[in-house]
């Protein structure tokens, strides 16, 4: 691809207009002032023109490539994917036309020649176990790949669940001792994005903000980019008021499924979710899980995958109770017993007790 | 442990420990308490105690005549409080789930806004018997760590849901697990403490009633 990035969307049919609204929206989601959204078009527009694109080095450690094809594949043509050509993506194993040696030449040279500069973008979770020998590529483990690519990036973005906090890799037992990549990296600024797969336009909101300002958008206590993960599913759902209303779908073909009441008995995790779906949507805003009838996973939180089971209200005890009869049964022994102890008590002092008689009182 | 581990581990783990304690505690008392027995009462009864002990129930419910005057903020202050504990604990939706969860029982819960005021109620008459408790020499003579205790082990669960549903001061996830938490050390401390009345109050008010009416003070 040749050319800014301006004319490489006005050769796809976007117009200069389509685009500044576009950055527009992009600067008003991520709540940066309205001037920003100049200020990113102008970055994006010119900037990869007159030098060269920013490398963007994209790891994929223990992964479903879901993230990839969110990206790819959310709606087409889309924005966000031009955006994404737009960039100078050196190592990408699902995108690339290289294999081999000669992927691993690629990343090489771009780490090389971007040196403390380039972007890297994982997904996936990075295995432990048996020393990394759950994944490998080129012969080495992800720990030493990712190791060896972060010390020169400017930044690191944890693309999906996975790379942010573990994910499914992760969930319990983990077998093969999945970590994230923040677990690992403790001297690069981290941006996680999670999901599973995380919303398309998050990560280009990052990217921009990224190639605009030189630096991560503001983020919350896990990592996230406050704008898109700022406030919880259920706090910005539709279904919101049939929540407070205390209407809810007892099952997923009741009347109340039908007439679109709150998920939340049938297991949503809306209340403790921060993410954006309820406001961006899916599919070029077409729909999102709950609106489709289903109850929120949780995806972008830590551990959602062993967070007591997906049709569990949260208000319902995540496992079942184990030792309920038993404690019940055990009190009930030791009140019996503890009367029996009381019962003998006083069966004693009653046998014990001595009889005053009026020749005592005399004595 | 992060906030989600820790919101799973009162839900799972923490609400198992709770709930067995709480059930281990309260049959462990409600037996020993109700072997311990009396002699029996041998003399005639004065008059036929009928239903005093159920009136005596009732009553002890009321303010007797003058008390209300004399000492409204206990009064209102405590009607207030349990009325309002009431509703908040068995009438908001999320609750009912949860006892149906438990005991496979349920009844149709109230809008969450009026929860949600009957809560800020509950909480604001709650501080005003604290604070008579403290500003009144005597009651302040009387209490002991128990009750300073108790008091805190009631106010926290209503507080922390409130602000939960509020999202105040820390993010949901992490205040409803303290939520949680905090509902389950009051389960825990329940039954090993003064909070016991919840199981023993009408119990012992019906002895005394049937005690009266056997000696001829029916009511």
């Amino acid at each position: 691809m040749q050319g800014s990035l301006i004319d490489t969307l006005a050769r796809q049919g976007i117009t200069r207009r389509a685009f500044m609204k576009y950055c527009a929206t992009l600067a008003s989601m991520m709540a940066l002032p309205p001037a920003a959204g100049r200020a990113m078009a102008e970055a994006m527009a010119a900037a990869p023109a007159a030098t060269r694109r920013p490398s963007v080095i994209w790891l994929p450690f223990q992964e479903c490539t879901g993230c990839t094809e969110s990206i790819t594949r959310s709606h087409s043509p889309t924005l966000e994917g031009l955006i994404f050509d737009a960039i100078s993506l050196d190592y990408q194993e699902t995108l690339m036309a290289a294999a081999g040696h000669q992927a691993e030449e690629a990343l090489h040279a771009a780490m090389k020649a971007n040196e403390g500069k380039y972007l890297l973008i994982v997904d996936g979770s990075i295995p432990l176990g048996l020393d990394g020998a759950y994944s490998c590529i080129a012969g080495k483990s992800n720990l030493e790949t990712l190791k060896e690519v972060a010390k020169g990036a400017a930044a690191i973005v944890a693309m999906g669940s996975c790379a942010a906090y573990g994910g499914i890799p992760k969930a319990n037992p983990n077998p093969t001792g999945a970590v994230s990549v923040s677990d690992i990296i403790k001297d690069k600024p981290i941006i996680n994005i999670p999901g599973c797969p995380p919303i398309p336009v998050v990560m280009t909101g990052v990217l921009a903000h990224f190639l605009t300002f030189g630096s991560l958008p503001e983020m919350d206590a896990k990592g996230r980019p406050k704008a898109f993960y700022g406030e919880t599913i259920h706090d910005r759902c539709y279904r919101r008021p049939f929540y407070d209303q205390g209407k809810f779908a007892k099952t997923f073909d009741d009347e109340g499924a039908r007439n679109g009441w709150c998920l939340f008995e049938l297991g949503c995790k809306g209340p403790v979710t921060y993410n954006a779906c309820a406001t961006v949507k899916w599919n070029g805003g077409t729909s999102w899980p709950v609106e489709s009838g289903h109850g929120c996973l949780g995806c972008s939180e830590p551990d959602f995958w062993d967070a007591g089971g997906f049709y569990k209200a949260l208000s319902m005890p995540a496992d079942p109770l184990k030792i309920a009869s038993a404690a019940a049964v055990a009190g009930a022994a030791a009140g019996v017993a503890i009367s029996f102890a009381n019962r003998g008590k006083k069966s004693a002092a009653k046998s014990a007790h001595e009889t005053t008689t009026l020749a005592d009182l005399e004595k | 442990m992060n906030d989600m581990q820790f919101l799973t581990w009162v839900r799972g783990p923490g609400l198992d420990i709770a709930v067995g304690i709480f059930l281990l505690g309260v049959f462990w008392r409600l037996f020993e308490i109700y072997s311990l027995g009396r002699k029996k009462d041998l003399s005639a009864p004065r008059s036929v105690s009928g239903a005093s002990g159920w009136h005596t129930i009732f009553r002890r419910s009321l303010p007797p005549e003058g008390m209300l005057g004399k000492s409204p903020v206990s009064y209102i202050g405590g009607y207030t409080f349990h009325i309002g504990l009431a509703i908040v604990v068995f009438l908001f939706a999320p609750h009912i789930l949860l006892i149906k969860n438990l005991t496979g029982l349920s009844w149709p819960g109230l809008p969450s806004q009026f929860v949600d005021l009957v809560a800020v109620v509950t909480l604001a008459a709650m501080v005003v018997v604290l604070v008579d408790r403290i500003n009144k020499p005597v009651k302040r003579y009387l209490s002991t760590f128990g009750d300073w205790f108790t008091w805190t082990l009631t106010f926290l669960p209503v507080l922390t849901g409130w602000m939960a549903v509020q999202h105040l001061l820390l993010p949901y996830t992490t205040m409803l697990a303290i939520h949680i938490l905090t509902v389950e050390l009051l389960l825990v401390f329940l039954p090993f403490t003064k909070l016991f009345h919840a199981f023993t109050a009408f119990g012992s008010r019906w002895y005394n009633g049937a005690v009266n009416g056997h000696k001829g003070v029916a009511v």
